[in-house]
């Protein structure tokens, strides 16, 4: 297994204050990587800088051999590095065929943009149902999975999701979970961002505890999942 | 797999092709009318016509329409909002004093000029050669005030084009001598303007039916790029922008470049209206130009339908025509019916501010709505038991 991502002593800062205090985590090709942690742990800060939208105060960010740490959004975008957004951010006033357009904003080849519409739509039957309405008019669970398709119609090589089973009723995150597993085995890596911690850990192969900016913990995901600390902390034991 | 419904685009089509022909058939009617019927008419309806709907009333609504689209570009399509547009029209009226005219005394190049100015002193270039050098130009400004300024988040960019829209015109009202360089002749202005030539005849300041082909000929251009970009892959990108600025830029659009572009393309769009406007007033004047322009602009956007070029042009019709032609007109009457003498035209800006504010409080998506926005607007309404946990 070859990495794909490589995070070398990251550390991001909104003015003065360090969110981000030197975090290094790898993720192989095919993995399903989670970083899991508290509210304000620094998971987002952790993700929006490795998508470019954040500038990091020192540290490196190697993406399929490159180094993206500064590179601007579109240019990491059109790496293969795509997200879904915490909070969904799908665009409201446009129907779901439209987000799904913008999803491969940067891509010009037609026959695969619609091979992977297709795909996309088989994974969500849902989005196929409600293809021509506006998303702002959908439900919270159909819009995740509007916000996870459109990232997926960038033809990303590594997926980052967000907190995608925030907000959502239980047996629609036990549905996102599942499409994550479906999404890896289309050859897609992912790293996933959770405060749903059992639920992180049961689809990931290794995990990283992000506590107060520091990754205070990683390893397999089923380990950390026994583990005594993260089970306190964060299983609710 | 391939039973993907459809059905918004060619709708979109087929209310843009309604669209494309009313305007056509009437342009044409105003047209023939103004040509051949109107000075034929009796005295009493001439004067009715006159009184309320003269031509260089309806000339002047057309530039007001070209300026308009160019400025829907901006706030409707990309969401930026543009309290200085007032500074494009200027700098597109003073390429036209600058190119057009006898202005520059200094120099004597004639470029396809019409034969009237041939023996004269100054730079003459042919009209249509100077719509596309003013165009240029406020494009270039567009993107040297955009550069530094695009960064700053919604509010903040809209007092930057603000203080833009009031450095411009005063920039042109104080410019008799920069460092002994002449640029705009102060107050004064530049007039006239060389007279516009089209195959065959060479337009006077009154011909005013040839100059209304002409507008309406720039209108038509200016919805066909609208429209074009509007479903191209940068109006993509713009209708993304105004939706959700980090959600477009997380899916690949470049944000400086492509609000870039939307400035870029406003201002052309002013700059062509301003060389309109100078030919049609057959001269520029810095007093011509202030604040209360650039508002009258975002009120015929909002009030027309942000993002509509159709609703955008009815509204800049409507409010171009009040503000020149139907209050006034509409005071005299009252003032003439009741011997009162109510000062009509002073109001307008009271109008103005209510109907923006009504339209604020009741119709939020315009006269003439984009589908995309009425769709929000109201199917939200019935549709609320869907939204669930949404944000």
């Amino acid at each position: 297994m070859s990495a794909l991502l490589e995070v070398k002593d990251l550390k991001v800062s909104y003015g003065s204050i360090m969110a981000v205090k030197g975090l290094s985590l790898t993720v192989n090709e095919g993995e399903i990587v989670t970083l899991i942690g508290s509210n304000g742990a620094g998971k987002s800060t952790t993700l929006r800088t490795i998508s470019g939208l954040l500038k990091p105060v020192s540290g490196s960010i190697v993406f399929k051999g490159q180094e993206i740490a500064g590179k601007a959004g579109h240019d990491i975008v059109a790496m293969g590095l795509c997200q879904s957004p915490e909070g969904r951010r799908i665009f409201p006033r446009m129907s779901v065929r439209e987000n799904l357009d913008l999803g491969a904003f940067l891509r010009n080849d037609k026959v695969a943009i619609e091979a992977d519409r297709e795909r996309v739509l088989d994974l969500f039957p849902r989005l196929r149902e409600r293809y021509e309405q506006k998303g702002g008019t959908m439900s919270g669970g159909e819009q995740q999975m509007l916000a996870v398709a459109r990232a997926l119609m960038g033809a990303p090589k590594l997926l980052l999701l967000d907190e995608p089973s925030m907000g959502l009723a239980p047996v629609l995150v036990d549905m996102i979970f599942e499409t994550i597993i479906k999404i890896r085995e289309q050859g897609i890596t992912i790293l996933l961002i959770e405060q749903n911690a059992s639920a992180a850990l049961d689809v990931a192969d290794r995990a990283y505890v992000l506590e107060s900016g520091i990754i205070k913990m990683s390893g397999k995901a089923s380990d950390l999942a026994k583990d005594e600390a993260v089970t306190k902390a964060y299983l609710g034991g | 797999m391939m039973k993907l419904r459809r059905s918004k685009t060619p709708k979109a089509g087929a209310s843009h092709k309604k669209w494309t022909i009313g305007f056509s058939i009437a342009a044409l009617s105003i047209w023939i009318f103004y040509t051949y019927i109107m000075y034929n008419l009796p005295d009493g309806p001439q004067t009715i016509f006159q009184n309320w709907l003269p031509p260089t009333t309806v000339n002047e609504a057309m530039v007001w329409v070209i300026c308009a689209l160019g400025l829907n570009i901006v706030v409707g399509y990309a969401g930026l909002l543009d309290l200085g547009f007032v500074a494009f029209w200027a700098i597109g009226g003073y390429s036209a004093g600058w190119f057009m005219s006898a202005f520059f005394r200094q120099v004597n190049i004639h470029i396809f000029s019409p034969s009237d100015a041939a023996d004269q002193p100054g730079i003459h270039l042919t009209f249509w050669a100077v719509l596309g050098v003013g165009g240029i130009i406020c494009a270039i400004f567009g993107i040297i005030i955009g550069a530094p300024t695009l960064r700053l988040k919604s509010d903040y960019l809209a007092l930057v084009t603000l203080g833009f829209g009031e450095i411009i015109p005063q920039v042109f009202t104080n410019g008799e001598n920069i460092a002994g360089f002449n640029l705009s002749n102060g107050t004064k202005g530049i007039s006239p303007i060389d007279n516009v030539a089209v195959p065959g005849k060479i337009l006077g300041p009154f011909d005013f039916s040839w100059k209304f082909a002409i507008f309406v000929f720039l209108t038509a251009i200016m919805v066909f790029v609208s429209l074009r970009l509007r479903k191209g892959r940068l109006g993509r990108a713009w209708l993304a922008i105004r939706e959700d600025e980090l959600a477009a830029s997380m899916m690949g659009v470049p944000l400086m470049s492509t609000k870039l572009a939307a400035y870029a393309v406003g201002a052309f769009s002013g700059g062509v209206g301003g060389v309109a406007f100078a030919t049609h007033v057959n001269g520029i004047f810095a007093d011509r130009f202030n604040f209360s322009i650039s508002i009258i602009l975002l009120a015929m956007v909002v009030l027309g339908g942000m993002g509509n070029v159709w609703g955008v042009m009815v509204g800049a019709l409507l409010i171009a025509w009040i503000n020149s032609t139907g209050l006034p007109a509409f005071g005299d009457l009252v003032n003439n019916t009741f011997n009162t003498s109510i000062n009509f035209p002073s109001y307008n800006f009271l109008l103005f501010g209510g109907v923006l504010i009504l339209m604020m409080l009741y119709k939020r998506e315009g006269m003439i709505p984009e589908s995309r926005l009425k769709a929000i607007l109201h199917e939200s309404d019935d549709e609320t038991s869907n939204l669930g946990g949404s944000h």
